[in-house]
């Protein structure tokens, strides 16, 4: 046995099969074309030379030697900074199918190396947890069969929207339809919206596939989808446009980019959907936004209002607020008064057992357009892995709860609750969405899923990627870097979410029709959901079904 | 699904006319109930004057019996008439019916201090008090309505059958108005609360098909906490309590209702003069956008008469007749057996934008239709 330091070892010292992606390359297929090593985000493989000894040994000349031949190969680096995330483009350029990222079954050791240089492990995705959630295991199951047959999805019609804004009582509609009062402004939506996602946390190519795909379900397709800007802004072309009309604009704690939104009121050719005031996030509740700094590039700076290559760190806080009384009282306020009152503002809260004393705040605001809740589950560009993990509430039972608060009070047409954070993480994004309509949300944000099946991201809850933060988005969707964006084509971007709406609008229409519903979305419609665990059953007030 | 007949005639007639009618659309139902609701009534033996309110139901013991008595002592209302079926227990398929009450109470005198709106909530509150008493007592007491010129009567069991147990063919009480309804909603528990018509306050509906949105209709309905709006036992209860806070609560007119419970597309409300009032009238009262039923049958206190359809309209009703007389059935065969001496061209099948009404005349029917112009001085 050789003595131990004659061996490079240290305590963070990994090898192969402690990385959770191990690369498996085949020399014999390697036409060292170079793409893989080039393509790689994480500059995880290198081209390496080696020297192979054969031993050489001539026994009738008693002749002992050695020769030596070198070869050329693909190999991975097993530092933290450089292991490999598996998002398989190397797999993807390579034309020889000669190289490509393994799952490393076995448990892995850099769960302990997260931490070097002290700083704990940020990253972008959403909640390490896989397997099917508490979505996915309810069950649509009261099926309209016995007094009346239920409904062709093919052939009925159906009404798919819901409201977006604050809906007065019928009793106060009627008076002040009759003394001229103030109507509070509504939008007739999609319930599935594509949630916040910033112009600076996705790529210019990603948003604009976006906005692309989101204009065509509005004008082509009939089916009025509406975006949320996120933190960071809108480009002073589409505040300008004609399709400012299908994006929610959002103010977080940073305020990054209002400068140039309110400048531009003065010049828009229609309002913006609503307003939406960030207070808190799903996915990392009590912790402001975050643009690292590989992110922010000359425009930017420029959307942001802030000097190039800065880390953009918000608040986890509005600065000017201590309290949600505050808070509703000044910026709701305030934000629908530089609409002019025809916009409608509503804030977005993570999930919490304190939501409903939001809720109950925002009940008496005639201001108050909505609440946006976001669950654990909700996906983020950059945060850091305990919080995503570990810190925030569930979405279910936070809106169930919020709901029957507000059934209680005989408000729930006048707050329309938003439900957000982890719809489809697993695929089933109109059951998902469906369920939490039944349980009592008027509509849900959509962010992960619509990167995943717009563009094809690759992150998953394995933590497969999840570079997000990095600005090394290997499909371009999350980077400012534009030889990374470029390999996005908008028009391919635009044409799936158009895809995705449709499919989730005939989804939805499936799911409807067996119930006999066809007329108005089934918000609260809770007798048409089952789910085999009593534990859940009786904490959202649905049936035990087994 | 459950079969509907409402005839309404300037002269009484007998409710077993209506009964005939129910077998003829026999085909559709099970037996498992009858609702039978008469308005605009005229006995035999009394002169009744149509100011004074009718309590109908069934006790189901003498210990129930005694006590509606002396709660409606209590409340100061003074029996006027106590009309008695001839009963044949032996055609009724429950044994608990002690006794089917049709009573006529004098209002107390304290009443003449209140107005009108007061009265209708003391009436009510009545109603509601006795069905608690009853619900308190193992359910031994069921109150169906109480209130001026208007009989109901629930039984679970075969129309003709129920009408023969209780000689309803013997013309001792007969009424301008009868609606009657074959089958229990059977998608909930068999419960004689929950045969239609529903009643409150004057206002009656019943109702073919399921409604598959009830649960968030009386949700909503429940959180606006007002006392009669209690009950569900029926997914079809919450149309007559939407009809009720239409015209009562929100003082709307009749049109309003349709707009209410099925409102017109957005394309549609775009084309239309007061698209910007019925969209607003839409998004504030969505949670009462119905879904599934077929057809709304309703009558009103002043012997107006109504039908309206649902959205899908999957099953058309019929409604027929002459002046003075007319029938609304849910099957074309109904209207038929009510009225054959009418001319069945002129029978007429609602589309999903309309609302009919015979109006308190019955000189002929009246055809609303949701695009036409929706009464200005409610929009101005």
């Amino acid at each position: 046995m050789v003595s131990a330091r004659s061996v490079s070892v240290g305590p963070s010292s990994l090898s192969y099969t402690d990385l959770p992606w191990i690369i498996q390359h085949r020399e014999d297929r390697c036409t060292l074309c170079g793409r893989c090593t080039a393509v790689c985000p994480k500059e995880a493989i290198y081209l390496a030379y080696r020297r192979q000894r054969m031993p050489k040994l001539d026994v009738l000349k008693k002749a002992r030697g050695n020769e030596y031949r070198t070869f050329v190969g693909i190999r991975q680096k097993t530092s933290m900074a450089n292991a490999c995330i598996g998002c398989s483009m190397c797999a993807m350029v390579c034309p020889n199918e000669a190289i490509m990222p393994v799952p490393n079954t076995n448990e892995h050791r850099t769960l302990f190396f997260h931490n070097q240089k002290g700083q704990p492990q940020t990253r972008g995705g959403r909640r390490n947890i896989s397997g099917p959630n508490l979505l996915d295991r309810i069950m649509f199951d009261r099926i309209s069969m016995l007094t009346d047959p239920a409904l062709d999805a093919g052939r009925h019609e159906f009404n798919l929207t819901t409201t977006l804004g604050r809906v007065l009582s019928p009793e106060e509609f009627l008076k002040r339809t009759a003394g001229g009062g103030w109507i509070p402004p509504t939008r007739e939506i999609f319930p599935f919206v594509i949630g916040s996602m910033s112009f600076g946390a996705l790529s210019p190519n990603m948003w604009l596939g976006l906005l692309q795909g989101v204009a065509y379900c509005n004008e082509v397709l009939g089916i009025p989808v509406v975006m949320c800007t996120g933190e960071g802004g809108c480009p002073p072309w589409i505040l300008k446009s004609p399709y400012l009309k299908y994006i929610v604009l959002q103010i977080a704690s940073g305020y990054f980019g209002w400068d140039e939104i309110i400048r531009a009121i003065p010049e828009m050719q229609c309002d913006p959907a609503a307003i939406e005031i960030k207070y808190g996030q799903g996915a990392k509740p009590g912790d402001g936004g975050l643009l690292m700094w590989f992110k922010v590039s000359k425009l930017i700076a420029r959307l942001r209002g802030v000097p190039e290559g800065v880390d953009l760190p918000s608040p986890p806080v509005h600065q000017t607020l201590y309290s949600i009384e505050e808070s509703v009282m000044k910026m709701i306020q305030t934000m629908s008064t530089a609409f002019g009152h025809k916009v409608p503002v509503y804030p977005k809260i993570s999930a919490s057992t304190s939501a409903k004393s939001v809720l109950n705040n925002l009940v008496r605001n005639p201001y108050a357009g909505g609440l946006l809740i976001d669950g654990i589950d909700g996906g983020t560009g950059a945060a850091y892995n305990v919080s995503m993990d570990a810190t925030g509430h569930p979405i279910a039972s936070s809106v169930r709860e919020c709901y029957l608060d507000l059934v209680a009070q005989g408000k729930q047409n006048e707050i329309p609750i938003f439900a957000a954070g982890g719809i489809g993480k697993n695929g089933n994004v109109t059951q998902n969405g469906m369920a939490l309509i039944m349980l009592g949300a008027s509509g849900v944000h959509i962010g992960k899923y619509i990167m995943q099946a717009a563009a094809g991201c690759l992150g998953n809850e394995k933590n497969r990627c999840n570079v997000c933060n990095l600005g090394i988005c290997p499909k371009g969707i999350t980077s400012q870097n534009p030889k990374l964006y470029r390999r996005l084509d908008p028009d391919l971007v635009a044409e799936r979410v158009s895809e995705v709406f449709m499919s989730i609008s005939t989804e939805m229409k499936k799911i409807m029709a067996p119930l006999g519903r066809c007329q108005s979305l089934p918000v609260g419609m809770s007798d048409a959901l089952g789910i085999s665990d009593k534990d859940a059953a009786e904490r959202l007030g649905i049936r035990y079904v087994c | 699904m459950c079969r509907l007949a409402l005839k309404t005639a300037n002269e009484p007639f007998s409710p077993y006319e209506v009964l005939t009618a129910m077998e003829a659309m026999k085909e559709g139902y099970d037996g498992s109930g009858l609702g039978l609701l008469l308005r605009g009534l005229h006995f035999e033996n009394f002169r009744y004057n149509p100011q004074h309110p009718v309590l109908s139901g069934i006790a189901h013991s003498e210990a129930a019996w005694q006590r509606l008595n002396a709660i409606m002592e209590q409340r100061g209302y003074e029996l006027e008439y106590d009309h008695k079926f001839e009963t044949l227990p032996t055609l009724i398929e429950a044994k608990d019916r002690y006794r089917y009450f049709l009573r006529i109470y004098k209002m107390p005198t304290a009443f003449g201090a209140k107005n009108e709106a007061e009265i209708e909530d003391e009436l009510m509150f009545t109603r509601l008090c006795l069905r608690a008493n009853g619900e308190e007592n193992g359910n031994d007491l069921t109150v169906f309505s109480f209130w001026p010129d208007v009989a109901i009567i629930k039984e679970v069991g075969w129309p003709l059958e129920i009408g023969n147990a209780l000689t309803l063919h013997d013309n001792r009480i007969t009424s301008r108005i009868c609606m009657a309804q074959g089958r229990q909603n059977t998608n909930y528990g068999i419960n004689l609360y929950a045969c239609h018509p529903f009643f409150i306050q004057g206002i009656a509906t019943m109702t073919n098909g399921e409604n598959t949105a009830f649960v968030p209709i009386r949700d909503w309905l429940l959180g606006k906490h007002f006392p009669g709006y209690t009950g569900y036992q029926s997914d079809s209860e919450v149309f007559a309590h939407i009809l009720h806070y239409t015209l009562k609560q929100l003082k709307l007119p009749l049109q309003a209702y349709k707009h209410i419970i099925t409102p017109l597309k957005n394309a549609e409300l775009d084309q239309h003069p007061q698209g910007v009032f019925l969209k607003g009238l839409r998004d504030v009262c969505r949670r009462l956008i119905i879904d599934g039923p077929n057809a709304i049958i309703g009558s009103l206190p002043d012997e107006s008469c109504l039908l309206v359809m649902d959205q899908k309209k999957m099953r058309p009703s019929t409604v027929g007749g002459r002046d003075g007389v007319w029938a609304f059935a849910s099957e074309m065969c109904g209207v038929a057996a009510m009225i054959p001496d009418r001319d069945p061209a002129n029978d007429f099948q609602p589309m999903r934008e309309h609302t009919i009404i015979v109006p308190p005349d019955r000189k002929e029917l009246t055809i609303w239709s949701q695009l036409d112009p929706y009464p200005l001085a409610q929009v101005a």
